[in-house]
């Protein structure tokens, strides 16, 4: 390789932008723990794989929401309009045409990547409160479209029907949720690395610099607008993709898929673990669910009080989240 | 005889008027003070179960809860000001969503704990009950009531905003912080008290409200939508355009509600979209 190499321990700014971006994209030992780890729960927790199925299914969504809040600064109300339109296309899918997974996923991927194309136009032209309020406007109207098309969606009650057959006609979606886990994970990771390209490219870079000046990126020849349709656009297909998985792993699609409820647990869950991190959005699901899991057991409308009270906390000591955190102290130990 | 639809139009309209009387303090402390207050529904959900508590358990007549539900949201808001609210003054509109979020799931959460899940009751007194006739249309006491009260409420703001010394302290802050500190106007206790003025009209706003949408533990939700959308069609700040905005989004719901019930909320949900991209500061928006 006739990469020059750069050395790690400099300043990162005194380096090229080209090193700092090759230095970002080589694979750190947690990491690579951290993905070894999510095949843990395969051995040590094999009755709650199901729960694991859905922490990956969320944390990928999370990881959308990350891609356009997190690094492109577009705060968003409404993204689970996306997701919802996922689940449905991938259910509507399997119902009419057939129940083959993958073509399904794909499907939803372009449904929710045009939806998502057509409304870049209006997001990318606002900033600040008209856009929190035009994404929370959007996502309202498409929840009240999926309501309101009973005949297509079946409203309230939920889509019926959905078969989703085996992944290459040999693994079944079993009662265990074991290869329901195995999917989400599977695509989880693909699409993983897909962002994390994304992210250490030139693409992200200068999506970081959009959330940090939004004025002054368009001198230096990275139009805002563009930039953000296309990172808005990406969102929405893995927002798509997630939806359909949802759909498929569980055989059924309903209006919780769409609702302003998911829109607002999945920007608490990226807060929570941290945004504009790639793996901010993944712990924070996995934490979230694991907790909705173990409280709502107990008793469902207190669950919000915590959440409510995590949130708080995480604003006024935590603002950037748990990796925030976590990255803080490891810097100060490490200086030591 | 009028034909029936001055009826559906003067519900429309007491209908807007509840609306205006919960949103104009979230305009205020909106465009005053640059804060995305989303638990802004939350004090009017406390106001209104100040006084289910006051008329139900300790027999207080519904009129004279009226200014105890104010005063109990005004104060609350006050002190989460002075804990929570001041150190986000300068931050990004995230946290300000976030930590306000959070404040509404614990509201949520706290009503639900204390008075249950389930819708609460209200004996509003007899001579607000019942209805005029009035040219064949029936015409609600309780409405007429409510426009009554919102109506004296727009001129006590208009009058208090543009005409009060602390009106002119409050317009200097809004327009120039620095500028109004140098003269010797003391900003903090100014957004304090119109932050309380603001959290006060909600609280008489649900316990208004009661009567006409019911009360229960998500009120912070459901009403936090249609408030941010009059605020946001009728421009931040600005209490004639949020007066016309509530105008607007109260009519078209219960006309849309009326004649064309299989749109649902789709109606004003699109109002608030197409108003939004045409003028993204809203109708009566300065920026």
């Amino acid at each position: 390789m006739a990469n020059p190499t750069p050395n790690p321990t400099a300043n990162p700014t005194a380096m090229t932008p080209q090193a700092y971006l090759l230095a970002r994209g080589r694979w750190h030992p947690l990491e690579i723990a951290f993905w070894l780890a999510t095949l843990l729960p395969f051995i040590l927790f094999p009755n709650y794989l199901s729960l694991a199925s859905q922490i990956a299914i969320t944390a990928l969504f999370a990881l959308s929401l990350d891609l356009i809040l997190g690094y492109a600064g577009v705060v968003s109300l409404g993204h689970a309009a996306f997701f919802g339109l996922g689940a449905y296309s991938a259910g509507l899918f399997s119902k009419y045409v057939w129940g083959e997974p993958f073509s399904g996923l794909l499907v939803a991927a372009a449904l929710a990547g045009l939806l998502g194309y057509a409304t870049s136009f209006i997001i990318s032209r606002f900033r600040h409160l008209p856009l929190i309020m035009i994404t929370l406007g959007l996502g309202l109207l498409a929840h009240e479209v999926a309501n309101s098309a009973h005949w297509l969606t079946g409203g309230s009650d939920g889509l019926q029907g959905v078969r989703t057959e085996p992944i290459f006609g040999v693994f079944r979606f079993d009662l265990y949720g074991k290869t329901a886990y195995a999917y989400s994970l599977a695509v989880l990771f693909i699409v993983f690395l897909c962002a994390r390209r994304l992210i250490n490219s030139p693409f992200g870079l200068a999506l970081r610099g959009i959330r940090e000046n939004w004025n002054r990126m368009p001198a230096i020849g990275a139009d805002s607008r563009a930039h953000i349709r296309k990172a808005y656009t990406i969102a929405a297909i893995i927002a798509g993709i997630c939806g359909a998985l949802l759909t498929q792993t569980t055989n059924s699609a309903s209006l919780e898929s769409i609702s302003f409820q998911r829109s607002a647990d999945v920007l608490v869950m990226l807060v929570l673990g941290g945004a504009g991190r790639l793996y901010g959005g993944l712990i924070g699901a996995a934490i979230f669910m694991v907790a909705r899991d173990q409280f709502s057991g107990i008793a469902p409308q207190f669950w919000y009080f915590w959440i409510g009270v995590l949130l708080v906390a995480v604003v006024m000591f935590l603002p950037n989240g748990i990796l925030g955190g976590l990255s803080k102290i490891y810097a100060k130990w490490s200086r030591k | 005889m009028l034909p029936p639809v001055f009826g559906v139009l003067f519900d429309g309209i007491a209908y807007g008027m509840l609306l205006f009387v919960l949103s104009v303090g979230l305009s205020v402390t909106l465009g005053l003070m640059n804060f995305v207050n989303l638990a802004h529904c939350a004090f009017a959900m406390l106001g209104g179960y100040v006084t289910v508590t006051l008329v139900n358990i300790f027999g207080w007549p519904f009129l004279a809860t009226l200014p105890v539900a104010f005063i109990a949201a005004a104060v609350t808001s006050v002190v989460l000001e002075r804990l929570l609210y001041r150190r986000l003054y300068r931050a990004s509109d995230l946290d300000q969503v976030l930590l306000t979020i959070g404040l509404a799931f614990i509201s949520v959460s706290v009503a639900a704990y204390i008075f249950g899940t389930i819708q609460q009751p209200i004996a509003t007194p007899a001579a607000l009950r019942g209805s005029f006739e009035f040219f064949g249309i029936g015409l609600g006491k309780y409405r007429l009531f409510l426009i009554g009260v919102a109506l004296l409420v727009t001129l006590a703001m208009v009058i208090g905003l543009e005409y009060t010394r602390f009106g002119a302290q409050v317009r200097a802050s809004v327009d120039n912080q620095r500028m109004a500190r140098g003269l010797g106007i003391d900003v903090d206790w100014t957004f304090a008290s119109t932050f309380a003025l603001g959290s006060g009209l909600a609280g008489l706003g649900g316990s208004l409200a009661i009567e006409i949408v019911g009360l229960d533990p998500n009120f912070s939700f459901t009403y936090l939508v249609y408030v941010l959308i009059v605020v946001s069609v009728g421009g931040l700040g600005s209490i004639a355009g949020s007066f016309a905005a509530a105008m607007l989004i109260g009519i078209s719901d219960i006309a849309g509600k009326y004649y064309v019930p299989e749109l649902g909320a789709f109606l004003i949900y699109m109002v608030m979209v197409v108003v939004l991209m045409w003028k993204p500061a809203g109708l009566f928006g300065k920026r």
